[in-house]
């Protein structure tokens, strides 16, 4: 029998039972589909990663603090405080800018515009270098309003905006602005950036690290936490230094916490053991969703192998009329095989088209960004193919094997 | 092409294994039906004719003796070798038509071509031929019907144009008019008869008599065994299958 035939007859058969044949390809659509989206959220979630990582900075040292020792009404003891960003700075030769960052918020006002919840980050001088961002006009923040806890104000550029209006309308320098209690001058204006890490960089107040110290962050607060922070960023001169830098910042950090690198309360890492972090964590959430995949694409061929059986019997007759006039047991294998590989196929082909349509859906109204490769279309077919033959060959089998006679005496 | 029967058959039994219970279908059976001869079966119901018909239809093995098939002997044949038998040398006409109820009768007709191997014809010569299959049984209007929307007669027609696609050396009709009205009937056998003279050995199981004296002769069944073969008077002419 000719292959064109077989998938003829194969498909004839299919089209008798449409709403059966739907139905029994449900499993196979909805395994298939979620293969797609899955593997388009997580391609995409992966994507979003890479490039806000790439936006960090260059040549980026991150210093951690990996652990806060307090005692209520006492300086904390252990982890990161300001005084370690400035030691070293001054002793490891190979680090070429750090910035440090204490965040609050707080509302801001400018003439009769009032904007509630902005975001204040009280950093230092090399932030722009170090964090890969520019200044657009006037100057950041320097050394001199640091020592002097100056008060002046850097606005990202939507704020800037926002405050002063579109371009050329009010200029924003040395004008002064009410951010909580405190009257800050602004004395320089970002470049766009956008939005890093989930954060809108374009939207908040940069201040020298020393006024948020001194004047937003609580008394008591300021005083149990001394001058801690979470994160120092260091920028290596260049990428060949990292590693020896790294090293270097271990050792000083060790000696000034009087801790064993073992017992370390800091953490030192680039952005490359981030990244890997992260592959390490979409690998885990790949390998679940491989697993969620693989199942539901069997219970989708139990499914077709379910109603395959079902069909075999309640078609036995047919069968029989089939081999009275000279169909083989290779004929009538083929051409239930066919069917359930049709099943499958189909189901692939609806189930792909589900997966994209859903994931165009998820990305518009889950606001996430979805990838969809063409390998995972690829591979949703492909295991849809394979479990139309694995599961499909033994009612296949089963129908090849019946006899003439007795298949013709079925009611 | 060899002088050998169109079927000779020697010692024929089949037991059907109910239970505990042997049922003996079929005690024994001596045939021989040359080619273009036109046999009629007979006996009472349980006899064993439709089971002789499925062995010599090779849709059923015997429990014991010898079918030759065209000089070919059969009984040692395994199920792709039968397969292709029923395909090329057997036409089979059943009581009950045996048609694929949701398919046309165009492509019922159609059904052995598409099974036989030897069969290179393109599609639209297949269809071609099978429509004049159908011509030829008084169906060409018939064509795009499936069984339900066709009258029993007309349903044994398409049966019997399937049974002659391939060309057969044998048709076999189990009953071929017992599900059929007198007039349907009538029918039917005229076209059996053609094929008859045109060369066509044919070997049939009736009820009636009527139906019975179009062959040669009658073989009469009994609890499995030849009770008694008749001549019907009518002459077995030489009308050689190569004049077709
Ligand atoms: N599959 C089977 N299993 C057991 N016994 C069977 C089977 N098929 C037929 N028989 C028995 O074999 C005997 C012959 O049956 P068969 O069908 O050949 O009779 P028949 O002459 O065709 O009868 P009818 O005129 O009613 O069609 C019967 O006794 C029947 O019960
Ligand atoms: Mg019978």
């Amino acid at each position: 029998m000719k292959l064109s035939e077989t998938l003829a007859v194969a498909w004839e058969g299919l089209l008798t039972n449409k709403l059966r044949a739907l139905l029994t390809m449900l499993g196979v659509i909805i395994g298939v589909a979620a293969v797609i989206i899955m593997m388009a959220v997580s391609a995409g979630t992966e994507a979003t990663i890479a490039e806000q990582i790439n936006s960090l900075g260059a040549n980026l040292i991150f210093v951690n603090s990996a652990m806060m020792r307090m005692t209520p009404g006492q300086p904390q003891q252990g982890g990161l405080v300001y005084d370690d960003a400035e030691a070293i700075v001054d002793s490891v030769a190979t680090v070429a800018g750090f910035a440090v960052e204490q965040q609050t918020s707080a509302t801001v006002k400018y003439g009769n515009v009032s904007l509630d919840s902005i975001t204040l980050l009280g950093t230092t001088p090399d932030f722009p270098s170090v964090r890969d961002v520019a200044v657009a006009s006037g100057r950041f923040v320097n050394q001199t309003d640091l020592d002097r806890t100056a008060r002046v104000a850097v606005l990202g550029a939507s704020l800037a905006k926002e405050l002063f209006g579109a371009a050329g309308a009010a200029d924003p320098i040395g004008a002064r602005i009410t951010v909580g209690t405190e009257k800050l001058t602004v004395v320089g204006v970002m470049a766009p950036k956008g939005t890093v890490a989930g954060q809108d960089w374009d939207a908040r107040v940069y201040t020298p690290i020393t006024v948020v110290f001194a004047k937003y962050l609580p008394s008591r607060f300021s005083a149990m936490m001394g001058n801690s922070v979470r994160t120092i960023y260091l920028q290596a001169a260049s990428p060949e230094v990292i590693d020896d830098t790294i090293l270097q910042v271990k050792l000083l950090l060790a000696r000034r916490h009087g801790v064993s690198l073992d017992a370390a309360d800091f953490t030192v890492q680039t952005q490359q053991d981030i990244i890997s972090t992260q592959e390490a964590t979409t690998e885990a959430f790949r390998n679940l969703l491989g697993w969620v995949a693989g199942v539901s694409l069997i219970v989708g061929g139990i499914g077709i192998m379910n109603i395959m059986i079902a069909s075999v019997t309640e078609r036995t007759r047919e069968i029989g009329i089939r081999q009275a006039v000279g169909a083989t047991e290779t004929d009538i294998r083929l051409q239930f095989l066919a069917e359930a590989l049709m099943l499958s196929l189909v189901g692939g082909l609806l189930g792909a088209l589900a997966g994209v349509a859903g994931s165009w859906v998820f990305a518009r109204l889950g606001d996430m960004r979805t990838v969809v490769a063409p390998g995972s279309i690829a591979l949703a077919f492909g295991s849809a193919a394979l479990i139309g033959v694995f599961f499909g060959y033994y009612p296949a089998n089963r129908a090849a094997q019946l006899d003439p006679i007795e298949s013709l005496r079925h009611e | 092409m060899s002088a050998a029967p169109a079927i000779e058959i020697t010692g024929l039994t089949k037991v059907y294994q109910v239970g505990e219970v042997e049922v003996h279908a079929l005690g024994g059976i001596d045939l021989c039906i040359q080619r273009g001869e036109f046999v009629a079966i007979m006996g009472p119901s349980g006899s064993g004719k439709s089971t002789l018909m499925n062995i010599i239809g090779c849709l059923d093995h015997p429990t014991a003796g010898s079918y030759r098939l065209d000089g070919q002997d059969v009984s040692a044949l395994d199920r792709i070798a039968l397969a292709r038998i029923r395909n090329r040398r057997i036409g089979f006409v059943f009581q009950s038509f045996n048609l694929l109820s949701r398919t046309s009768a165009l492509k019922n007709v159609m059904l052995p071509m598409i099974y036989d191997p030897h069969n290179r014809l393109p599609r639209g010569e297949r269809l071609a031929q099978a429509a004049a299959a159908l011509e030829a049984v008084g169906l060409g209007d018939r064509m795009a019907h499936v069984p339900a929307e066709l009258s029993g007669g007309q349903r044994q027609r398409v049966a019997i144009a399937r049974a002659l696609i391939n060309d057969p050396v044998i048709v076999l009709a189990d009953e071929p008019t017992g599900n059929l009205d007198t007039h349907s009937g009538q029918e039917i056998m005229a076209i059996l008869d053609e094929l008859n003279a045109r060369g066509r050995t044919i070997v049939m199981v009736t009820h009636e008599a009527e139906i019975a004296a179009h062959a040669h002769r009658t073989i009469h069944l009994r609890d499995g065994l030849v009770e008694a073969v008749v001549p019907n008077g009518r002459d077995l002419q030489e009308a050689p299958r190569e004049a077709l």
